[in-house]
């Protein structure tokens, strides 16, 4: 029987329609707006000024702190402006506008396609190398590689995961890199375990992709330590503890990491984008983006250069079909919903999708039968009911008890409750507010 | 200007299932029930019902929109699943006064006066149905026997339910064995060919009706497995300590209301437990609870105050009989 974990989990509607579309590289932009924010943790600082001559690949905001990431030009060209700009978060970050000329990329890039498997790195320049390259985790919650690379003292990993199960609906970015780009995800991989030290890692892939498992567990023969396992298909099973449960049967405890039970999970995305560092010596500044939706003419996937605007996606997928009514950055259960086609792609930006009218507005809520069915479906067994209505009362003591900050917001409860209560939205509300309270307390 | 978009927060995509799917979802479990219940008892059956869920509806509209002047749910069917409830556990002659009257109960106290469709405490079809009990006690248990499809309204042949005839008749001091000559057999009671409320007496349509349930996930297992479990395995041991005392474990789940109830009342989302566990134990309290009514209490039948009685501890058990935490074991441990 095929793996999965044990508890919660739903099974949305794949539309996986794009699973055939082969990577396609989009073309540089006119014009490019790379925000200095595109990881979780602290923004990076601009060290570039309008007027200044840019070339591809190179740095222009470094990374403040510990929790923090560089950030490089995708194109070459002129600084046009330092400004806000409203970014996929719905916020004004602040960002640097390049108007673009020619592609001119720094020198120190390999940009032959040859692939070099032989690693020369030792760890710690490995690790630097992340840190220098921008590396962020590109499952989506980008948060920066070089800090999960670095193993806290007194802990120890002894297996690496990968994330190659890509659970939200419609993207299909990962499985089109494992398909087209294996012995890259692999060597990634490999570099990875070296920077960890184990020789152990194991990559989860759901099995709704049957191609990519046989393909990358063909290739994966010839690289020492790489297993390929097969999950069933549930989402949020690319969550990170739901993934480490499926596949090594640990729990993490609440309020805990991965490596507090030896574990470091990277996406097969990551694991690309390191291979293309450490190997290549290319910095993170461009990534595979699935565009897609049902009305949408030629959905595909495609390799975009960050700071891109939303519209040349849709333009390439064939333009922005009539009937749009809801743009999402991200999956549909996780992602967030655009304001305007002007908002730049990042690195975390894994997929665009563009809903119709008819499946963009959010049903009547109806009042709560008490069904059950949103605690049934909860992958931390938490009891969203409950914590809705703690939330919607002002209750945050209690919600903190009943640990309303195990919340990850897959939302698999609001996708299952029949009433349409819009429960992770004062779970939201909720969990922000402990969080809050939680810090305040500390200080004191 | 250009184009506005929507904007939400996650998820951006809702399964297909909804409140009013899953209410006519029940309905439409409970039509085998319904069919037999027509070709047993006939036309009376048909008006019973018809009664029934008509004035649930008026009284729920009425109350809506003159009381509490709230926006109008009556289409979400939970009225119309209370109605068709509360007409399964009346006796087909009943006069059709009684039924608006226990309809104004169940659905004016019972479910309105706590707010509506989620926040009742009770089953409103059980509340009605118990009031009617006690308040009209002889119309209540004048049960008409299955004599065939009839177009007439209350002129029917009436007679005990087989667990009637078993509590009378241990009370006269007859012996077991030879009551139970009087009832029907254990195929005939499974084909519904004795005397009950309209709704409960034939198991095969009500088992039909629950797998139509559990296939479309509107209910689990837990609940009807549970009650049905308990009252065989309690009266299987009663059985053995006294078989001449007591009846045996296939009589006690096939007569009287016992299916009805754990496939249908008991299931009612908005007055059981949220979690399987919870759920066990609710059905357990519900098995014995019946059993103990049946055999050593005064009235024949225990399934609707066991069902009202286990109702009044679900809030307890929401709120006692958490769920294990995912990371909890380890946390601790």
């Amino acid at each position: 029987m095929l793996k999965t974990f044990p508890v919660g989990g739903i099974h949305p509607p794949e539309n996986k329609l794009t699973a055939d579309k082969t990577i396609k590289y989009l073309p540089v932009p006119a014009s490019v707006a790379i925000p200095v924010s595109q990881h979780i943790g602290t923004p990076a600082e601009v060290i570039v000024g309008k007027g200044d001559i840019i070339r591809t690949g190179q740095v222009i905001a470094t990374s403040k702190g510990f929790v923090s990431s560089n950030v490089h030009s995708s194109v070459s060209g002129k600084v046009s402006k330092i400004d806000n700009i409203i970014d996929s978060t719905g916020y004004r970050h602040m960002a640097v506008f390049i108007d673009v000329d020619g592609d001119e990329w720094v020198e120190t890039i390999n940009r032959t396609p040859e692939v070099i498997k032989e690693i020369k790195l030792g760890p710690e320049d490995i690790i630097k190398r992340c840190l220098d390259s921008g590396i962020v985790g590109l499952g989506g919650a980008t948060f920066p590689s070089h800090a999960k690379l670095s193993i806290p003292p007194g802990k120890k990993c002894d297996i690496l995961i990968i994330n190659g199960v890509e659970c939200e609906p419609y993207l299909t970015s990962d499985h089109r890199l494992m398909l087209e780009h294996v012995e890259e995800v692999l060597t990634g991989i490999t570099v990875l375990m070296k920077a960890l030290g184990v020789d152990r890692a194991m990559i989860g892939i759901e099995n709704n992709k049957p191609d990519a498992v046989e393909h990358l567990t063909g290739i994966a023969e010839d690289f020492r330590g790489i297993t390929v396992h097969s999950l069933k298909v549930k989402y949020p099973q690319g969550a990170e503890k739901q993934l480490i449960k499926a596949l090594v049967n640990r729990e993490v405890p609440s309020g805990h990491l991965p490596i507090d039970v030896g574990l470091v999970v990277h996406n097969v995305g990551t694991a690309f984008a390191v291979y293309e560092a450490v190997q290549k010596n290319k910095p993170l500044f461009e990534r595979v983006v699935t565009v897609t939706g049902k009305s949408l003419r030629n959905p595909g996937n495609f390799m975009v250069r960050t700071g891109t605007p939303v519209r040349d996606l849709i333009e390439a997928a064939g333009g922005m079909p009539e009937d749009t009514g809801k743009i999402v950055s991200g999956g549909p259960m996780m992602g967030k919903a655009l304001n305007s086609t002007d908002v730049p792609v990042v690195k975390g930006t894994s997929g665009i999708i563009l809903f119709p009218e008819s499946e963009s507005e959010r049903p009547v809520a109806g009042p709560c039968i008490r069904c059950g069915k949103c605690i049934t479906v909860c992958p931390m067994n938490l009891e969203p009911y409950l914590l809705m209505t703690l939330a919607g009362k002002g209750l945050f003591e209690k919600a903190e008890n009943e640990q309303i900050t195990d919340c990850m917001e897959c939302g698999s409860c609001s996708f299952t409750c029949p009433a349409k209560r819009p429960l992770l939205d004062y779970i939201r509300l909720g969990k922000s507010t402990v969080i809050r309270m939680a810090r305040e307390r500390n200080i004191k | 200007m250009s184009k506005l978009f929507n904007i939400s927060p996650s998820p951006h995509t809702q399964s297909t299932e909804t409140t009013k799917k899953l209410m006519y979802g029940v309905v439409v479990a409970l039509i085998p029930a319904f069919i037999t219940s027509i070709l047993y008892f006939g036309v009376s059956a048909l008006i019973v019902t018809v009664t029934s869920v008509v004035s649930c509806l008026v009284f729920e509209y009425l109350i809506q929109r003159f009381v509490l002047r709230k926006p109008l749910s009556i289409t979400d069917g939970s009225a119309i699943v209370t109605g068709i409830l509360l007409a399964f556990n009346l006796p087909s002659d009943i006069p059709v006064h009684i039924i608006v009257i226990g309809s104004l109960v169940a659905i004016g106290i019972a479910k309105m006066t706590f707010g509506g469709l989620g926040n009742n405490p009770f089953n409103p079809a059980l509340v009605g149905r118990v009031f009617m009990l006690i308040s009209f006690p002889v119309q209540m248990t004048t049960w008409p026997l299955p004599e065939g499809f009839k177009t007439s309204y209350a002129d029917a042949v009436t007679g005990a339910t087989p667990l009637g005839i078993i509590k009378e008749g241990l009370k006269n001091g007859d012996s077991l064995s030879s009551l139970m000559e009087k009832i029907p057999n254990v195929f005939h009671m499974f084909m519904g060919k004795m005397g009950g409320s309209m709704g409960e007496v034939a198991a095969f349509a009500l088992l039909l009706g629950f797998a139509y349930l559990l296939y479309r996930k509107i209910i689990t297992w837990h609940i009807p497995v549970s009650i049905l479990g308990t009252v065989a395995v309690f009266t299987t041991i009663l059985w053995l300590i006294d078989p001449q005392k007591n009846a045996n474990p296939l009589f006690h789940v096939l007569a009287g209301g016992v299916l009805l109830g754990a496939i249908f009342m008991a299931t009612d989302y908005v007055t059981s437990p949220m979690y399987p566990k919870a759920m066990i134990i609710y059905g357990i309290g519900i098995g014995f609870i019946t059993v103990v009514i049946r055999v050593y209490g005064a009235y024949p039948e225990g399934v609707s105050f066991a069902i009202l009685i286990m109702n009044a501890f679900v809030p307890l058990m929401n709120a006692y009989m958490k769920p294990k935490r995912f990371g909890e074991e380890v946390a601790n441990g």
